[in-house]
């Protein structure tokens, strides 16, 4: 195990480009779902305020 | 030629509700895929006979820097057909392919940079991969800027599709010119090593990260697309039914 | 003559009458180009040998940020005074007229920077030798740089502060150029074999001319509507 940690010597370079590449990933995920999320939050408030009057 | 499925395919809410429906079956497959692919590269692929372990970061490099181009050329096939056939909902696709692809570009230089600290000393030479990935992140952040300088939506839409056909006529001329530009300055070899040799077992995982990657763009796309569709469809009837759900 | 280069003639004559009449705009970005290329001695060093080296850079980076500079006027008053409204209306290709006007356009700017080129490199040590192919590779350079700045300033119409966005538009597409005009002058001043880049300019240049009218005319046609 502390060897696979390791990375034969190169885990200083190894496993900070897996964990910013996992960033990248998730911190996608949730801008994805979030750009969804407000145009829909958006849409919806444009449809209560038609409705309101 | 009957193009009744075409315009059905093209309407907004339909494709709304058709991305919405297939995310989860990109989702989640991708997300298997990335993680066994991770598995696959980090702890059962051999070490290469010259980096060691070093080699590993392709296994995150590689499939960035593919989904990164593979980003730009939707992007500009999307804008295409949004310009060629007045089709809103390709610019929606057009518009949400920028992002993804600029951070993966932005994912492919760094794991690039390092990858490079252990085989040329330092985190940036000017390698040609490198180079062009550099620009391709100019280009995209070109794009991103001139959408966001437009007001109005729709001429949005249609300027950055220009840009986005005309860069993409560019981008395998920078890379063959950066190419060029690399071999005739020949850098006193700063490469410690050479290009790993690929054997099967390093090869399957590297080929399960790209389906994983392919798969997880278009997830993020079609999720994107769906509140860039929303963002032009605001007026229509089927938006205010969608959404008081 | 056909009524297209009639057309066309009339269009270049038009914009190089009004270019004299406001020699000002025309004259800035040869100034920015001769200021430019003088703070880089100032900046590195007065010996010979070492600028030698760098007038290749120094002349291409020089040559593509004053181009930008006229690149930004290619279409903004043309833009704000109908002219351009009138020429897509003109029932004309709009496609043909974008065209004459970036011909225009790279006479009064690309080719006064080619000839300017050889002043400027002698700034930098290079021997009068060079100067033919300098200016060759200058002016066949920038023909490409004013089509890849005539679709970038169509798309950037009436955007305020475009200038900042214009350069973020046309630089990285314009890395190709950069790098074969480069090398085409550097292996002018060591007086080594240009075919091979100046043929890699030409092809761009034809490149343009093929594809930028069109993609210039969309672009003003959006940014119009």
């Amino acid at each position: 195990m502390s060897g696979f940690l390791s990375m034969g010597g190169y885990a200083s370079s190894v496993w900070p480009a897996v964990a910013l590449t996992f960033g990248i990933i998730v911190w996608n995920v949730v801008a994805a779902r979030r750009s969804f999320a407000a145009a829909r939050a958006e849409a919806r408030r444009r449809v209560s305020m038609e409705q309101a009057p | 030629m009957d193009w009744t499925w075409f315009h059905r395919f093209g309407s907004p809410p339909h494709l709304y509700g058709l991305a919405g429906k297939l995310t989860p079956w990109f989702a989640w497959p991708a997300a298997l895929l990335i993680l066994a692919g991770l598995y696959g590269g980090l702890a059962l692929a051999p070490p290469d006979y010259q980096q060691g372990d070093g080699f590993r970061i392709i296994y995150v490099h590689a499939p960035s820097a593919w989904l990164s181009l593979m980003a730009y050329t939707w992007m500009a096939a999307a804008a295409a057909i949004g310009l060629v056939w007045r089709m809103k909902v390709a610019h929606a696709v057009a518009a949400s392919c920028a992002p993804i692809g600029a951070w993966f570009t932005v994912a492919a230089l760094c794991t690039g940079m390092l990858w490079g600290k252990p085989m040329w000393g330092t985190y940036w030479v000017w390698d040609p991969r490198l180079t062009a990935e550099l620009v391709l992140l100019f280009l995209y952040l070109g794009y991103i800027g001139l959408r966001s300088a437009i007001e109005d939506p729709q001429r949005a839409d249609r300027a950055s599709a220009v840009l986005a056909i005309v860069g993409v006529v560019n981008v395998p001329i920078v890379r063959y010119s950066v190419e060029w530009w690399n071999s005739i300055h020949q850098a006193p070899s700063v490469m410690k090593f050479g290009k790993p040799s690929i054997s099967w077992p390093m090869l399957t995982p590297l080929l399960i990260m790209f389906v994983g990657f392919t798969l997880l763009f278009v997830a993020l796309m079609l999720v994107r697309a769906r509140g860039e569709i929303l963002r032009r469809e605001r007026q229509s009837r089927w938006v205010s039914e969608v959404v008081a759900q | 003559m056909s009524d297209a280069w009639q057309a066309a003639k009339l269009v270049i004559e038009r914009d190089l009458r009004l270019a004299f009449r406001n020699r000002g705009q025309l004259l800035h970005p040869l100034l920015f180009f001769a200021i430019v290329t003088t703070l880089f001695p100032l900046a590195l060093s007065p010996e010979p040998s070492r600028l030698r080296d760098v007038a290749p850079a120094v002349l291409w980076v020089g040559a593509l940020l004053s181009s930008l500079l006229a690149i930004e006027f290619l279409f903004r008053e043309d833009a704000q005074d109908g002219t351009l409204e009138q020429y897509a209306l003109s029932g004309r290709s709009l496609t043909w007229l974008l065209f004459a006007k970036t011909v225009s356009h790279w006479l009064l700017a690309g080719l006064p920077l080619a000839l300017m080129s050889p002043v400027a490199a002698y700034g930098l040590a290079v021997s009068p030798d060079a100067m033919p192919g300098i200016i060759g590779s200058v002016a066949l350079g920038t023909i490409a740089l004013s089509l890849l700045g005539a679709v970038s300033a169509g798309l950037t119409i009436g955007i305020k502060r475009g200038g900042a966005l214009l350069s973020l538009l046309t630089l990285p597409l314009a890395v190709p150029l950069l790098i074969f005009g480069a090398q085409a002058t550097a292996r002018a001043i060591e007086g080594g074999n240009m075919a091979a880049p100046m043929y890699f300019l030409g092809a761009f240049a034809v490149l343009g001319i093929t594809l930028a009218p069109l993609a210039a005319a969309a672009a003003v046609r959006i940014s119009m509507e």
